[in-house]
């Protein structure tokens, strides 16, 4: 059950997009992320769509796969459509007390719906191509100017790696302690908020008790292997651009350009929200 | 003698403390070890839980420096803080949940942790991944994850993370306990041969017997003291006093025991089944 | 007693393809018994055992307890959860408590007992695993990890099960813990009356302890009987990556040297019998 949850997970082949270089895609996701915050049209997340199918498709996993990733925030997703549905004025269609169904509230969730699948999506493909450790080399490449400031890039990134590692062993461990628990009669199924709340104890205290246990061997396994913070360590995959990685820049270019010229002169029949 | 590994009067002690920091409980964990390690060696410590093995095997590259005596690495004493580093890439260490020492989510990209820890130039950190992972036969595995593999296979390439430091000597603390039967033989053979073959020095700390069988020399902690030492044939010969330190012997030694208490003349200790068998078919 | 009827379970896998991880699962269980089941890792005996109180369920097939079956809509599973205990590997990992008898008082508080009836069962829990009394409201947390072995054993004892499976009850514990372990669950068997499935990846603990042997693989269920005659086939186990225990190996190859024994041996006692024997009439 839990283990469906497929954000934040590498799926490896061996792709055009899975060999880009992480900073590439660090830079798209970023680019892709701001710009869904840039317009309010059908056309906008039709053209938005277009790329990020096409970037799908070139990176060769499974469509279903992609989408199942969206399992986990139905409920949010739900929930954000839902509240803009009722509470947004404008134009009554319906009404029931202090509930108000308007054409614009209709809009606005529809909008809110799309935007945020797409988001998740797009994030989701930069971590299904790249292994948490290119994720986290990337990363430390392009924060690196921070530590001037004393901002401990390297400790963050390596932290970040190590979690996206044990997302999967918690995620099964957690599957495990709780039908241990099942076993033992517990119920994480029925009752109020409160109840099910109190009802995850018993899931919960094992699970850090497990992670600590877990981050203990750990530390000790990487200093037994002569980690001591980022001085004086050379890479194994150094990050170099390749000419791929420039084309993808090319494309990326080519993505803000469009988003610039369909803002400014593509009349705006198609406006969702004013 | 030049030893790789040498343990004069070793001791230590957990030191529980309360809030007031309070000493609330002393436990001796090891009490005057000397264990001396030559080159080459492949060495078995043998204990059950609390015995004090482990601790003794994290002295060896220095996760714990002793509060007595001293022990020393390739000649370098673990409680020269400035040799720490130096200690840690000649004496490599192997733990007991193949899950918890991967750092890396890609097979190969783990082996390469240690080296680039050590600031081995890029180059060279490829060549020695291929030929730590083709030392443990798990080169076709390079681009996989962790999670993908099984207990035994995830073990091998903990050693192969080990190997890509070029050890002088490597330290197996219990690296079987969670496997199941197949796994511990792909590991307990992958051992030997890096032994055999490469001639590495081999520190194995388990409590499994028939692992130890062909182990040059085995020592047998209990309450943190070494209680016996000696080539396996000494070892295996006092059944009696290895089950009072609740360790079992192999089923064939203990029937060969067994025959010879009844007046049966077979040969004080008998490892293996093949072993046995030439020792019956002679009367 | 439990009856599993064409058992197959199928989930899909990373590419949505249909895996089968059961496949015509056929077992009869009869109250009392003491089996046995072995395989190796992913031939589908933990997913077999979390079928038996309902935490998995079947794709086909079904399973009828005590002539009831549990897949039918007024069925109580909760009422199952409690008469079949299950004891999962390594289960001191879901210990979360304050105190000891807090831990071991959660199964039977969620059977719905009233508060006398759970403090009782609770406390002859904690005795007949062999916890002393002064630990009641000791921390699990402070415990050994054989003594937390103890303490989650007792936690599902405590809703007094008619049916007890431990899946690899002793694993990663000593030769010490084991033996333990082993013992209490012997006594279980024999006082409590309770019908007991072991899995467990040791042939010699198999031979010593359990009366009936299943094996498993890849999601079906390859031989079924007595352990004698399922240990009779060392060739079918070994092809399947599973052993036999090594008196039994010895006792075969001497077979074939063309000594005669009169059963198939499965453990040092039978074995030291049988030799004695035939060493008496070569004299």
């Amino acid at each position: 059950m839990i283990r469906d949850i497929t954000i934040g997970q590498y799926y490896p082949k061996e792709s055009k997009v899975h060999q880009l270089d992480p900073r590439v895609k660090l830079a798209g996701t970023f680019v892709y992320m701001i710009s869904m915050f840039c317009f309010h049209r059908f056309l906008g997340f039709l053209f938005v769509s277009l790329f990020l199918g096409w970037v799908i498709k070139k990176s060769d996993i499974p469509f279903s796969y992609i989408v199942k990733g969206l399992k986990p925030i139905l409920f949010l997703l739900v929930f954000t459509m839902v509240i803009n549905a009722l509470f947004v004025d404008g134009h009554i269609i319906w009404s029931w007390g202090i509930l108000k169904i308007s054409v614009e509230g209709i809009r606005k969730a529809v909008f809110m719906g799309i935007r945020l699948s797409l988001l998740v999506l797009g994030a989701s493909m930069m971590t299904f191509t790249t292994t948490p450790n290119h994720l986290t080399d990337g990363l430390e490449q392009m924060l690196k100017p921070l530590r001037k400031l004393h901002v401990p890039v390297h400790e963050i990134s390596m932290m970040m790696s190590i979690a996206l590692r044990f997302i999967p062993i918690l995620l099964e461990e957690t599957d495990k302690i709780m039908k241990a628990q099942m076993a033992r009669g517990a119920d994480f199924e029925t009752g109020g908020m409160i109840k099910r709340a109190k009802n995850m104890v018993p899931l919960l205290v094992p699970l850090f008790v497990s992670a600590f246990r877990r981050a203990n061997d750990l530390a000790m396994a990487m200093e037994a292997r002569c980690y001591r913070g980022g001085e004086g360590r050379t890479k194994m995959k150094p990050l170099e651009y390749q000419q791929a990685d420039y084309i993808a820049y090319g494309v990326l270019a080519g993505y803000i350009i469009i988003l610039m010229i369909g803002l400014r002169y593509i009349p705006s029949i198609w406006t969702i929200v004013g | 003698m030049n030893y790789m590994i040498r343990a004069k009067n070793l001791v230590y002690e957990y030191i529980r403390r309360d809030k007031e920091d309070n000493v609330v409980d002393i436990t001796t964990a090891i009490n005057k070890v000397n264990i001396d390690v030559e080159q080459g060696q492949f060495i078995a410590v043998l204990g059950h839980n609390g015995s004090g093995k482990s601790t003794f095997a994290k002295h060896i590259n220095g996760l714990l420096i002793p509060m007595e005596g001293s022990l020393w690495v390739d000649g370098k004493n673990t409680n020269d803080m400035k040799k720490l580093w130096e200690i840690r890439q000649s004496a490599g260490m192997v733990f007991q949940n193949p899950d918890n020492q991967f750092v890396a989510n890609v097979v190969e990209e783990d082996v390469g942790f240690g080296p680039e820890n050590l600031g081995v130039k890029t180059s060279k950190i490829w060549k020695r991944v291929e030929e730590s992972l083709s030392a443990v036969e798990m080169l076709p595995f390079r681009k996989k994850s962790p999670n993908k593999l099984s207990g035994g296979q995830k073990q091998r390439v903990a050693i192969a993370g080990v190997m890509a430091m070029r050890p002088k000597c490597i330290i197996l603390d219990e690296p079987t306990a969670m496997l199941d039967p197949g796994g511990r033989k792909e590991v307990m053979d992958t051992i030997r041969k890096l032994n055999k073959e490469e001639g590495m020095t081999v520190i194995l700390i388990t409590h499994y017997m028939d692992e130890v069988v062909y182990a040059d020399k085995i020592f047998v902690m209990d309450h943190g003291s070494v209680v016996m030492e000696g080539i396996p044939k000494e070892i295996f010969a006092q059944v009696d006093e290895l089950k009072n330190y609740h360790l079992n012997v192999p089923q064939v030694t203990e029937l060969a025991y067994e025959l010879r208490k009844e007046g049966i003349p077979m040969p004080k200790a008998v490892l293996t089944v093949e072993e046995f068998m030439e020792a019956f078919e002679k009367m | 007693m439990i009856i599993i009827d064409h058992l197959s379970y199928k989930y899909k896998d990373v590419v949505e393809k249909d895996e089968y991880a059961l496949r015509d699962i056929n077992l009869k269980i009869e109250d009392g018994e003491f089996v046995g089941l072995i395989g190796h890792t992913g031939s589908g005996k933990s997913t077999l055992m979390q079928h038996l109180n309902g935490l998995v369920k079947a794709t086909e097939g079904t399973i009828y307890y005590n002539g009831e079956d549990i897949y039918e809509s007024d069925f109580d599973m909760r009422a199952l959860r409690g008469k079949v205990g299950l004891v999962f590997q390594y289960p001191e990992y879901q210990l979360f408590e304050s105190t000891i008898f807090k831990d071991i008082s959660f199964g039977p508080k969620n059977l719905g007992l009233p508060q006398l009836e759970v403090d009782l069962r609770s406390y002859q829990a904690m005795r007949d695993v062999g916890l002393s009394e002064e630990l009641i409201d000791v921390s699990p947390f402070s415990l050994s990890g054989g003594q937390k072995r103890r303490v989650a054993i007792a936690g599902v004892l405590a809703m007094e099960p008619e049916v007890l499976i431990l899946d690899e009850p002793t694993a990663g514990l000593d030769p010490r813990g084991r033996e333990e372990i082993l013992h209490l669950i012997r006594k279980l068997h024999k006082e409590k009356k309770c019908t007991i499935i072991l899995v467990s990846h040791s042939m010699e603990d198999m031979a010593d302890y359990v009366q009936r042997l299943v094996v498993m693989h890849e999601g079906r269920i390859v031989l079924d009987g007595n352990k004698r005659d399922v240990f009779a086939h060392e060739e079918e186990l070994c092809m399947l990556g599973l052993a036999v225990p090594q008196v039994t190996t010895l006792t075969n190859q001497l077979r074939k040297k063309g000594y005669t024994f009169t059963k198939d041996i499965l453990t040092v006692a039978e074995a030291k019998e049988e030799l004695l024997r035939i060493l008496d009439k070569s004299v």
